[in-house]
């Protein structure tokens, strides 16, 4: 067993802090303790699963169109899991393919296009589903974002309208703000990262023996790919959704508040 | 031959509906033409807002037509019948910056005369340009907001509850200039929920009650003060068509 390996001994004894959040979840009559019991049952059967299925996919003696399918159906599930957290948004699954679509495919392109990554299965599943995964909940987030902007602001893009600009017109300020808040989150990120915390990429490889520095170089490649991708992203959802709020004839629709 | 006068606007069966409620049922009026101030009355949720705003088509019938000096709205170009058809929000609406950069939203082209202008028309000073919007009072924002609208050069002045939000001496100045512009030619649509307001400026009055345009008796009852306080309880549709209401999809 390699130094980084967690054995399922060691996976047994994580366990016990598990127990502890169940016990937090009793103490503080939180009634979480079914939640966390299904989440964390849901999460060991799914890493499992997906754990022997990426052994078959980035196995170097498979055709690599496995992981690039691999890549195909994450980004396809994102979407789904996005239009299951924000119902709210209008047309929000054919946006987030689209954002989705674009973000990934286009950081794809610069990852194995510039010889980045290599084109390898080992290097495609992982760090495209990194990009997918960010880029997810920066959909939901920009979607939702646009909602409240655009409720909260109702009256200023009326005056506007009502002053004849059209809607994109109308609606640049608010798109604008929803915009920068979409993308704020990941530059802080970026910003904060190796002082704050440490990503898991680079938490992985120096677990797995590999030189902190070389693992620094994988990351920080990984973290700008990231910044790109939110970006993309961000972009594609909330001119998609703040299209979907006005009519044809310049009017803002009335709009659903986010449940949560 | 004596042509007939066509109407300002025009209400053909008007029916709007939020979802599941009705917020007007099935309206048919006219406001005519010419310098004059009409009065859309009614309580909270009696529909006059949407009456209103229906004028520039911020909403639309779900069923019925409006008509603009004879012309279904439909066959306007919104952008153009919104730049003849000005309107001044219930409450100060002005956009970040300076007044001066207000009235270049509004008209990008707009050179200094004009602007001067129209805050002479607002009763606003030459100064109040690069006051920012922030340092206003209520009076003075919903009179750069009445500047701001009418460098646009609309035929049309549409007035939604305009003084709602302010104190009386600046409802007064607010009300004087309205009067003033119907004077001098312009037709002014305003609504209001007070009854001492439509006295002291209106021309014409028309009222709502739930929805529907008020009879001879309803109207009588309203205009002398003696409408039930369950009317102003109503479901507030008419409020909400500028807020929240939650439905999906287009209009």
């Amino acid at each position: 067993m390699a130094e980084g390996d967690v054995g399922w001994w060691g996976l047994a004894a994580s366990l016990l802090l598990i127990a502890v959040t169940l016990a937090i979840s009793v103490w503080r009559r939180l009634g979480l303790e079914k939640e966390v019991v299904v989440a964390t049952v849901r999460a060991l059967a799914q890493l499992l699963a997906v754990g022997y299925v990426l052994t078959v996919v980035i196995d170097p003696d498979q055709p690599i169109a496995y992981a690039w399918a691999w890549l195909v159906f994450m980004v396809l599930f994102a979407a789904w899991t996005v239009s299951r957290r924000a119902p709210e948004v209008p047309g929000v699954l054919p946006l987030a393919l689209a954002a989705l679509g674009a973000s990934t495919g286009a950081t794809v392109a610069v990852i194995f296009g510039l010889g980045i990554f290599p084109v390898e299965a080992r290097a495609i599943v992982p760090v495209g589903g990194m990009m997918v995964g960010n880029a997810m909940t920066s959909t939901v987030l920009t979607g939702r974002r646009i909602l409240e902007e655009f409720a909260d602001k109702r009256p200023d893009v009326e005056a506007r309208l009502a002053l004849g600009q059209p809607w994109t017109e109308a609606s640049r300020p608010s798109l604008r703000s929803a915009l920068r808040s979409g993308m704020t989150q990941q530059v802080e990120t970026t910003k904060a990262v190796g002082l704050v915390f440490l990503p898991g990429a680079m938490t992985g490889l120096i677990l797995a023996g590999v030189d902190p520095v070389d693992a620094v170089r994988v990351q920080a490649a990984i973290m700008f790919l990231i910044l790109g991708a939110v970006a993309i992203n961000v972009v594609v959802i909330g001119t998609g959704v703040t299209r979907r709020l006005f009519t044809p004839d310049h009017r803002l629709v009335r709009i659903a508040r986010s449940a949560e | 031959m004596i042509l007939a006068a066509v109407d300002l606007f025009e209400f053909d069966d008007v029916l709007v509906r939020f979802g599941d409620t009705v917020v007007l049922d099935h309206v048919s009026c006219s406001i005519p033409d010419g310098g004059s101030v009409t009065c859309l009355l009614g309580a909270s949720g009696a529909g006059k807002s949407t009456l209103l705003r229906l004028c520039n088509r911020l909403e639309v019938p779900t069923s019925g037509q409006v008509r603009f000096r004879g012309r279904p709205l439909d066959d306007i170009d919104p952008l153009e019948l919104r730049r003849d058809v000005g309107m001044v929000f219930q409450r100060p609406t002005l956009f970040p910056g300076t007044v001066r950069a207000n009235l270049l939203v509004a008209d990008p082209d707009a050179d200094e005369p004009a602007m001067v202008e129209v805050l002479h028309r607002a009763a606003l000073p030459a100064s109040f340009l690069d006051r920012d919007g922030d340092s206003l009072s209520g009076g003075e924002a919903q009179r750069a907001c009445l500047a701001r609208t009418l460098i646009t050069r609309p035929d049309v002045l549409l007035m939604d509850e305009p003084t709602s939000a302010l104190d009386p001496t600046a409802t007064k100045e607010l009300e004087e200039l309205g009067r003033a512009l119907a004077d001098a030619g312009m037709p002014v649509l305003w609504v209001t929920h007070d009854l001492h307001q439509a006295d002291r400026i209106a021309d014409r009055r028309i009222v709502l009650v739930r929805g529907r345009l008020a009879d001879e008796h309803q109207a009588t009852h309203y205009l002398a003060g003696e409408a039930g306080d369950h009317d102003h309880e109503e479901a507030d549709g008419e409020q909400d068509a500028g807020g929240e209401e939650v439905t999906d999809g287009r209009g």
